[in-house]
């Protein structure tokens, strides 16, 4: 597949792991950001072609990880009520809320629809307009666009039986909390390439300046995030902070401004809590006055406690790349992907399901890593 | 976040809502895309879809990039390596 | 199947609908049964109907295996509930080295399935036991309230002749096995999800679903010495290795470059965020042989139609972890190939 295959290549990616063998002189901590490329540098076994010295983890790009108990109660209850049909991107279909989780709710007679895309929700809508669709708004700034065009498509069609349930958040916002923490070891982020694409490049300027980071946004495929790693380490080993593209085949620094329109249409900035890492102002995307008929939340009003996550899930930490799936007491012992005790073992981007897939040997331990001590891949 | 496949405009058309939409082929499959973000996109240019919506036209040109830079660098690592043999040349 | 008369398979006037007292076991049962069932699988075991077939064994091993049908939706691209149904039994008899003789087949019909949808069932499944060579002796039918099935399920049980000089079975797995896949890989499992709503794509995916009792026996006929073989259904080849992997007590190694894959399965899978290899299969299958004899294998399937795209996809390491499959990559970095928790699903991230 063109524009695929050849960033898979395997003579190239060796290469690549040559040519920044040689430029590295001194340890380096960098983050990727999105939860795809974490998929993809396991998935691939990319970081185990970085050289001793380059030690990448793992950020909290995963917004099926980060969407916190209170909304996915929240969905749980809604989707339960028998005028409901509920759909949702398949990624969320396993996490786990306070107990419970959508597959659960379908199993108890909830009728829980796997969808492709927003637009596919509306059309069901328009097709069965005896029930309440109600399609489960999780997402990134990638995602936003097709969220926004979905609830403008209804407004258009005069749709009074969809609602979006909106747990959209912010990338540059989580950035800044990691950068707050006072152990935070991450000297370089690989940005979310489609992230990226929508939004453009101007959100990371303060950040760099502030913080004085490389922020390089990178692609997905293991030639994207080698050539990532080579540009956002060249940039430590010479002293620079800039915001480079690597992925400059797809993102443009403007972004998308088509895409960003409709997000000015549709939705208007708001404070965000994230699962494991706690409440982030200005950190997620709401339903505006012009479009508040479509919010879920409004439609289906309730009044239940707030929901807690499990003591035990240390997804915070992990989603902050301050502690490794694989360090976690949890891992593999209280916590699999058959009984998760938080999302980031239950996405498929997450990276404790990452390392659970692809990197658990039976029977061999584990290798373990501290973040910045250079000790290169896990 | 970030599902984001490289596909083929076959052909375009109107679609829901009078959106501009196109058949787009991903590999050996096709499916409707809505590509009303990227009204520069043309049949036979490459977009880049997530959950059903272009959100990019790819550069052609750009796509190269990866491929120079790795050419670059190993042309810098391969100077590196003569310089070293001329100094080791030049202290013996 | 040999009976050469030709008969309607569909004797009963179209349309109509299946009736709880079509289960009743009375008139309609029996009208059900002598018009619709009966000639589509006529031969003289079955003209007995008696409560069970008497069957021929001439003093040979038999091998004998069970399995149920409920695929939704019934009919997609490439087959349907009947063919999956024939195929998925005499599949599993050729993986342990038989020749499938005969069939029996159990039918759970929901009360108000159109007689038309399940008159395609079974002319479905009397084409495909022809392919098969395989002969239906046996059925039994019942109908349950609306709501409570599915349309149509299927239970079946197979039994088939040894035809393998030794055993064909996990335990035979050796270090320095070839792996060695019959064709590509995916078809099936992305068929049957391409066909919901919203995941469509403009030209249909086909399931593979098919018997590979031919490609099986003649590797056994060749002579090879065929340690294993294992069809990949539910959870893709990889599951499929991994189950072997565990029973054998050995290690697996895979090379992803060398398994192959359609060019419409491989965009279907990126697009949906599938690993191919996790997909279900229902006409293909897996041979584990000695190294010597990988060529050979080879050989024999990439000469036939049906197994053109055979391909050898790893190696069973010595010394191993018992129990562990690993992958090398596309792009030459290494990982486990584990078994998920559950089933794969379309996701966006």
């Amino acid at each position: 597949m063109k524009y695929l295959d050849e960033y898979r290549d395997g003579s190239s990616a060796q290469r690549y792991a040559e040519t920044l063998r040689a430029l590295v002189t001194r340890p380096w901590t960098l983050m990727e950001v999105c939860g795809g490329q974490t998929h993809s540098i396991v998935r691939y076994g990319v970081d185990e072609m970085l050289p001793p010295g380059v030690t990448l983890v793992h950020g909290p790009g995963c917004p099926v990880c980060v969407t916190p108990v209170a909304i996915l109660d929240r969905a749980f209850r809604i989707a339960r009520r028998p005028e409901v049909t509920f759909t949702s991107f398949g990624d969320m279909l396993r996490v786990p809320g306070t107990k419970d989780d959508l597959l659960h709710v379908r199993a108890e007679g909830g009728d829980v629809r796997v969808v492709y895309s927003p637009l596919d929700a509306v059309a069901v809508a328009e097709r069965e307009p005896g029930r309440q669709v109600v399609f489960f708004a999780v997402g990134f700034e990638t995602t936003a666009p097709a969220n926004a065009m979905a609830v403008q498509l209804a407004a258009r069609k005069g749709l009074k039986n969809f609602s979006l349930l909106v747990a959209q958040v912010r990338v540059p916002p989580a950035l800044e909390a990691i950068l707050g923490q006072p152990e935070c070891a991450v000297q370089a982020f690989l940005a979310a390439g489609h992230v990226c694409t929508v939004m453009g490049t101007a959100e990371y300027l303060p950040l760099v300046e502030r913080h004085r980071v490389p922020v390089v946004v990178t692609g997905f495929e293991p030639l994207d995030l080698l050539h990532g790693v080579a540009m956002a380490v060249r940039q430590l080993e010479e002293g620079r902070s800039e915001v480079e593209i690597q992925y400059a085949r797809v993102v443009r620094p403007e972004g998308n401004p088509a895409a960003r329109r409709a997000l000015e249409d549709v939705f208007e900035v708001t404070d965000r809590t994230w699962r494991g890492l706690g409440p982030i102002p200005r950190s997620g995307f709401g339903l505006n006055a012009r479009y508040a008929e479509f919010d879920a939340e409004r439609r289906f009003p309730d009044h239940e406690p707030d929901a807690r996550e499990d003591p035990e899930c240390r997804a915070g930490l992990v989603l902050q790349g301050r502690l490794r799936p694989q360090e976690c007491p949890a891992f593999g012992t209280r916590c699999t992907p058959e009984h998760p005790l938080g999302a980031p073992m239950v996405s498929s981007e997450g990276a404790c399901a990452a390392y659970w897939l692809y990197r658990r040997r039976r029977g061999a331990p584990a290798a373990p890593t501290v973040a910045g001590a250079g000790a290169g891949s896990a | 976040m970030c599902l984001g496949i490289p596909g083929e405009i076959l052909e375009t058309h109107a679609g829901p809502g009078g959106l501009r939409y196109g058949t787009v082929r991903f590999g050996g499959a096709s499916r409707e895309v809505c590509l009303e973000y990227v009204p520069e996109a043309a049949i036979g240019d490459y977009v880049i879809v997530h959950v059903g919506l272009a959100l990019s036209r790819i550069s052609p040109e750009d796509a190269e990039e990866t491929f120079r830079y790795l050419e670059e660098m190993q042309d810098l690592a391969d100077l590196d390596g003569e310089m070293q043999e001329i100094d080791r040349a030049e202290a013996s | 199947m040999t009976d050469g008369a030709i008969v309607c398979p569909v004797p009963l006037p179209a349309g109509g609908r299946i009736l709880l007292a079509h289960g009743g076991g009375g008139r309609m049962t029996r009208d059900l049964v002598e018009r619709l069932f009966v000639p589509a699988f006529r031969n003289d075991v079955l003209a007995t109907l008696h409560d069970a077939a008497v069957l021929d064994s001439p003093g040979a091993r038999l091998a004998f295996t069970t399995d149920s049908f409920v695929v939704r939706p019934m009919f997609f691209p490439g087959g349907d509930v009947g063919t999956l149904a024939v195929n998925g039994t005499v599949n599993d008899l050729a993986m342990s080295g038989a020749r499938p003789l005969y069939l029996s087949l159990g039918f759970i019909l929901e009360e108000g399935l159109a007689m038309d949808d399940l008159a395609r069932v079974v002319e479905s499944i009397r084409r495909a036991a022809g392919e098969a060579g395989v002969a239906v002796v046996a059925g039994d039918t019942k109908v349950v309230e609306r709501g409570k099935g599915d349309g149509v399920y299927i239970t079946s049980a197979g039994v088939g002749v040894v035809v393998a000089r030794e055993p064909v079975a996990p335990d035979r797995v050796r270090p320095g096995d070839a792996i060695v896949v019959s064709g590509p890989v995916g078809q099936h499992g992305v068929a049957v999800m391409a066909v919901r709503d919203g995941l469509r794509f403009s030209s249909p995916i086909v399931s593979d679903c098919a018997s590979v009792v031919a490609p099986a026996l003649a590797l056994l006929e060749a002579g090879l010495d065929v340690h294993c073989l294992r069809d990949p259904t539910r959870g893709g080849v990889a599951t499929v290795l991994n189950e072997i992997a565990t029973q054998s007590g050995c290690e697996i190694s895979v090379h992803e470059s060398a398994v192959p894959v359609n060019e419409d399965v491989a965009g279907a899978c990126e697009v949906l965020g599938l690993d191919p290899l996790y997909v279900a299969c229902e006409g293909r299958f897996l041979a584990f042989v000695p190294a010597a004899q990988a060529d050979a294998a080879l050989g024999i399937l990439t000469a036939r139609a049906d197994t053109a795209r055979a391909a050898r996809i790893g190696a069973v390491r010595a010394p191993g972890t018992p129990g562990l499959v690993t992958l090398k990559t596309v792009a030459g970095g290494e990982r486990v190939l584990d078994l998920l928790s559950g089933e794969q699903l379309p996701r966006i991230c």
